[in-house]
C-alpha cells in the first residue's frame, strides 16, 4: 500500500467515522473551527494580506500614530483598524502579533507534550521509585500557578543572559517557560493510562517475546494513550496563548518592537483613558476570539473521543 | 530655669491640644509617583525625585523656595571672608529626628561623606574645598579657586547626623552601582519638617509631621503617604477614584480626561529638565554595536547624522502632545543668558543624515544599542521607540532596552557605563549653566593625564561625573574653569554663551526637548509646583 492510498484511506475513515459525525452535528464547534482556521490562515498569510510589516521600524512614521479606525472621523484606509502610538497599523500588527502568539502557543504545547508524554510513559511503565520521583516533582510544580512558574523561568533567563541577546532569544525563553509550566497535565494523564495499558495482554505478550522496554512504551502503549493527550493539547494551546499574552502584558514577554497580542494590549492600556480605545479593543477581541474558539474545539474533541458519551 | 521648663511644658501642652483638635479632621496627603525610591541614603543617587522627596525629611544648609529663590536652611547666614573662603553660620537649637543636636561637626562630616568614594553627589562640593569647623555653629569652606556660587546646589546636599551615621556604621555612602546596603538605605534621620515612619521599597512609604521642627509650619498635614504607581493609566485611575489625592506625572494623553473630571485637575508648568540622547565617545570599540574595532560615535559626522535623523517635531506633536519645547541646548534657555533661537537645532533631514553616514564610512548604517528608562521621564520609552524607528530609516538599526529606572541607572551611570547610547534627563541643581558645563561636559578624569573614564578610578571622578559619554574638549574645559570662578556676571554670561556654542557645534549630545511638568491634584489640595519637579510638602494645604 503506498502512502497516498494510505492517506486516502485514513481520511475516508475519518470522515466516515464518529468523530466527524459529531463535528457536523455541533454548530458551535463548526463556528469555532471556522474562526480558528480563519485566524490561523490570516496569521500565516500575514505578509501577503497586511498593509505593512509592523516589525520593521523603517515602515513606521510617527506622524501616522493614533489614527482612528477607518469608519471614525479622521480614519484612513491605510489604517483600517487605526494605528497605535508608534504609527503601526493595528490590523497588520494584529496579524503579525497573532502569528507570534500562535507560534509560541504551538511550540510550547509541542514542547510540553513531548516532555509530559515521555515522563508520563516512563513513570507509568517503570513504576516504583522512578514513578514516585517524577510524580512528586509534578505534584510540587502543580501546587504553584503556571504563570508563576513561567515568570520564574523567564526571570532566571533574563538574569543569566546578557542584555543585548534578550530580544533574539526571548521568544524561545517564553516557549521554554510556558512549556515547562504545562508538562504536568500531560504526564499525569499519560501515566494513568499507561498503568492501565501496562497490564493488558498485548503488552504482556510483547514482554514475553522479549521486546525492549523502550519499544513497548513507544510503539505499543503510546498509540493507545494519545486520545486524551490530543484533548489536553488542544486546551493547553488556549492556555499557552493566554500565558504568553499575560507574560507580555506584564512586560516580561516579547520585546516591544515585535508586539504579540499581549504586548499590544499592554501598550493600549496606557491610552484607555485618553479616548484611543482601538489600540486595546481590537487586539483584545482577537485574543478572546482565538482562545475561545480553540477552547470550544478542545471541549468538542474531549466529548467526541469519550466512549462513554457516544 | 525651672520656670522656663514649666513655660515650655505649658506651651508644648497647648501645642499638643491644638494639634489634637486639628487631628479630629485628618489632613492626609496621599501621593503617587511614577518611580520608586530605591534608597534613603541621601548621597546614593543624584536624581530629582529621590533628592526632592528626601528634602522633606532631611535638609541642606540652604533651601529653595517654590519660586526657586534661595533662602536660609540649616545655615542662617553666610558671608565671603576672602575670595576663596566662605563662612556659614549655622542655625542653633535644631534637633535631628532622633533628638541629637545639629552642629558644625555634622556639616563637616557630611562634607566628607558626600565626597567619599561611591557618592553620587560628589559634585556638590569641589574636591579641593575644605570644610573647617570654626566653632560649634560656624563652618568655613576654603577652596583653591574663588567660587561665587559655592552653595547653589546645596539645597539637595542633605546634612546627616554624624553620631547617628557613625553609630550605625554608615560613614561611607551606599554606592549607586553596588548592591551593598547600609543602615541609611532603609532608615532616615534628618532635621526636616517630616519624619519617615515606615518604608517598604516599591510598595509604600509613610511620614508624619515633625512636631519639633524649627521652622514656621506652612502646611496643615497630619500624615503623608507615598505610593509608587508605575502604570500611567493606573496612576490616573488612582487619582480619579480618590485613592490618592496627588499624582505625578500625569501622562500627556490623559490630561484632558483629568481636567474634565470634577474631582481633580492638572497643574501644568514649564519644566527645566532637558531630555537628551548620550553617546559613548570614549571607548575604542562600542559595547553594543555591529561595528568592531572602532567607535563610530567618536566621529562628529555620525553624531550629527543621528541628530539630523530625528524628527523632533513629530515627537513633540505625537509623543508629547505639544507639551515639550525642542531644544538645541543641554539647559533650558530660560536659565541662561542665551535666547531660545540663538543656536538653532540641527534640522530633521534624513537625506543629509544618510550622506553624513556615508561620508563617515557607514553607507549602510550599523547596529547599535540604546538604553532607556521606562518610568522616569514623560513618555521616555515612547520617545526611545520613536527615535529607534527614525534612526532605522537612515540605516542605524537600534536595539532598544527599556527598563525601570532601578535597573537603568546602575547600568548606565558610572562606574558601570554599560551602554552605547542612552536617554537621560538633566536639571542643573544650581539652575545655571555652570553646573551643566561642569557635570555634563567636563572631561571625566580622576587626575590629569589619565585616560577618560579610566576603569579603576571611575568612582573618583569629580568634575564631569555625569559626562557619561566621555565627551572631551580641553578648550571647553579651560573655559568652564574660568566660568566656575568668574565673579563678574556680565563676563560670565559672555563666556557661557561661548561655551554653549562649542557644545552645540561639537554635537556632544543629541538634545531633544525640555518637557512640561504635569501634576494631577485632587480638589481641595493646594500645592506649590516647583520648576525642577520637586514636590515640597512644606507648602501643602488641604481644605
Amino acid at each position: 500500500m503506498n502512502i497516498i492510498t494510505r492517506v486516502q484511506d485514513s481520511l475516508f475513515r475519518f470522515f466516515d467515522g464518529d468523530v466527524w459525525y459529531s463535528f457536523t452535528q455541533s454548530k458551535t464547534t463548526i463556528v469555532a473551527a471556522i474562526v480558528t482556521v480563519i485566524l490561523m490562515l490570516a496569521s500565516l498569510l500575514a505578509p501577503f494580506i497586511s498593509v505593512h510589516n509592523p516589525f520593521d521600524p523603517t515602515n513606521l512614521n510617527l506622524m501616522d500614530s493614533f489614527t482612528p479606525p477607518v469608519w471614525a472621523e479622521d480614519g484612513r484606509w491605510a489604517f483600517p483598524l487605526g494605528s497605535d502610538d508608534q504609527g503601526r497599523d493595528l490590523y497588520s500588527t494584529i496579524l503579525y502579533g497573532s502569528r507570534l502568539s500562535l507560534f509560541i502557543g504551538f511550540a510550547s504545547v509541542a514542547f510540553s507534550m513531548t516532555l509530559g508524554v515521555s515522563l508520563g510513559l516512563i513513570a507509568g511503565y517503570l513504576g516504583g521509585s522512578v514513578d514516585a520521583f517524577i510524580m512528586r516533582v509534578a505534584d510540587i510544580q502543580i501546587s504553584f500557578p503556571g504563570i508563576l512558574i513561567a515568570l520564574l523561568i523567564d526571570g532566571l533567563a533574563r538574569a543569566l543572559l546578557p542584555g543585548e541577546s534578550h530580544d533574539e532569544v526571548m521568544v524561545y525563553v517564553l516557549i521554554l517557560a510556558i512549556g515547562l509550566s504545562q508538562w504536568v497535565n500531560f504526564a499525569r494523564t499519560v501515566r494513568g493510562s499507561t498503568m492501565v495499558e501496562r497490564n493488558k495482554e498485548y503488552v504482556q505478550a510483547a514482554r514475553v517475546i522479549g521486546v525492549s522496554r523502550l519499544f513497548i512504551m513507544v510503539r505499543h502503549i503510546m498509540p493507545n494513550v494519545m486520545g486524551p493527550v490530543l484533548v489536553i493539547a488542544t486546551i493547553s494551546l488556549a492556555v499557552a496563548i493566554l500565558s504568553e499574552a499575560s507574560l507580555s502584558f506584564l512586560g516580561v514577554g516579547v520585546p516591544p518592537t515585535q508586539p504579540s497580542l499581549g504586548t499590544l494590549i499592554r501598550i493600549g492600556q496606557d491610552f484607555l483613558f485618553s479616548g484611543e480605545w482601538w489600540i486595546v479593543i481590537f487586539p483584545g477581541i482577537t485574543l478572546a476570539a482565538l482562545v475561545l474558539a480553540v477552547n470550544l474545539l478542545g471541549d468538542w474533541l474531549r466529548d467526541a473521543l469519550n466512549p462513554k458519551l457516544r | 530655669m525651672k520656670l522656663k521648663t514649666a513655660v515650655t511644658g505649658l506651651a508644648l501642652g497647648a501645642a499638643l491640644a491644638v494639634s489634637a483638635t486639628a487631628g479630629v479632621q485628618a489632613k492626609e496627603l496621599k501621593f503617587a509617583f511614577q518611580g520608586t525610591l530605591t534608597s534613603w541614603d541621601p548621597y546614593r543617587l543624584n536624581e530629582t525625585f529621590t533628592l526632592g522627596t528626601m528634602g522633606n525629611v532631611y535638609e541642606g544648609l540652604i533651601h529653595r523656595k517654590p519660586n526657586m529663590v534661595i533662602e536660609p536652611g540649616l545655615a542662617v547666614s553666610w558671608e565671603i571672608m576672602e575670595p576663596t573662603r566662605w563662612r556659614f553660620h549655622l542655625r542653633k537649637g535644631v534637633k535631628f529626628h532622633n533628638g541629637n543636636d545639629f552642629n558644625a561637626d555634622d556639616v563637616v562630616f557630611s562634607a566628607t561623606r558626600v565626597r567619599a568614594e561611591g557618592s553620587d553627589l560628589k559634585t556638590r562640593i569641589s574636591a579641593d574645598t575644605k570644610a573647617i569647623k570654626v566653632d560649634d555653629y560656624t563652618v568655613d569652606f576654603v577652596s583653591d579657586n574663588p567660587n561665587p556660587i559655592i552653595f547653589s546646589e546645596w539645597g539637595t546636599w542633605n546634612i546627616i547626623d554624624k553620631e547617628w551615621a557613625t553609630e550605625h556604621n554608615a560613614v561611607t555612602p551606599q554606592n549607586v552601582g553596588g548592591t551593598k546596603e547600609n543602615y541609611l538605605t532603609r532608615h532616615a534621620n534628618g532635621t526636616g519638617p517630616f519624619i519617615m515612619v515606615s518604608h517598604e521599597a516599591g510598595v509604600k512609604t509613610t511620614f508624619k509631621p515633625n512636631p519639633n521642627y524649627w521652622g514656621k509650619k506652612q502646611h496643615n498635614l497630619t500624615s503623608v503617604t507615598y505610593t509608587p504607581i508605575g502604570q500611567d493609566a493606573t496612576r490616573v485611575a488612582a487619582l480619579l477614584s480618590g485613592q490618592v489625592n496627588m499624582a505625578y506625572p500625569i501622562p500627556v494623553q490623559d490630561q484632558k480626561r483629568v481636567n474634565s473630571a470634577d474631582n481633580a485637575s492638572v497643574l501644568i508648568g514649564p519644566e527645566l529638565r532637558t531630555i537628551f540622547l548620550g553617546m559613548d565617545q570614549f571607548r575604542d570599540e562600542l559595547l553594543h554595536s555591529s561595528v568592531k574595532g572602532k567607535n563610530p560615535l567618536k566621529d562628529k559626522r555620525v553624531r550629527e547624522a543621528i541628530f539630523h535623523a530625528i524628527d523632533i517635531n513629530a515627537i513633540q506633536k505625537k509623543v508629547m502632545r505639544n507639551l515639550s519645547e525642542p531644544s538645541s541646548l543641554m539647559i533650558a534657555p530660560s536659565l541662561t543668558p542665551i535666547s531660545k533661537d540663538h543656536f538653532p537645532r540641527r534640522a530633521f533631514d534624513p537625506a543629509k543624515s544618510k550622506s553624513l553616514l556615508a561620508a563617515a564610512g557607514y553607507p549602510n548604517g550599523f547596529e547599535i544599542g540604546l538604553d532607556c528608562p521606562n518610568d522616569r521621564y514623560v513618555n521616555d520609552e515612547a520617545i526611545c521607540t520613536a527615535a529607534a524607528a527614525m534612526l532605522s530609516k537612515v540605516g542605524v538599526k537600534v536595539k532598544l532596552l527599556a527598563q525601570p529606572k532601578a535597573k537603568f541607572f546602575p547600568k548606565v551611570l558610572a562606574p558601570n557605563l554599560d551602554y552605547s547610547m542612552f536617554l537621560l534627563g538633566w536639571t542643573p541643581g544650581s539652575l545655571e549653566a555652570g553646573n551643566v558645563l561642569r557635570d555634563l561636559f567636563y572631561c571625566p578624569r580622576a587626575s590629569k593625564g589619565e585616560a577618560i573614564w579610566a576603569k579603576d578610578s571611575r568612582n573618583k571622578v569629580g568634575k564631569g561625573k555625569f559626562n557619561l559619554g566621555g565627551y572631551c574638549n580641553p578648550a571647553l574645559d579651560a573655559l568652564t574653569d574660568q566660568i566656575l570662578s568668574e565673579t563678574n556676571m556680565k563676563k560670565r554670561d559672555e563666556m557661557i554663551t561661548k561655551a554653549m556654542g562649542i557644545t552645540v557645534d561639537d554635537a556632544a549630545y543629541v538634545t531633544l526637548h525640555q518637557q512640561a511638568l504635569a501634576w494631577g491634584v485632587a480638589k481641595g489640595v493646594n500645592v506649590k509646583q516647583r520648576g525642577d519637579n520637586v514636590f515640597d510638602w512644606r507648602y501643602v494645604m488641604i481644605d
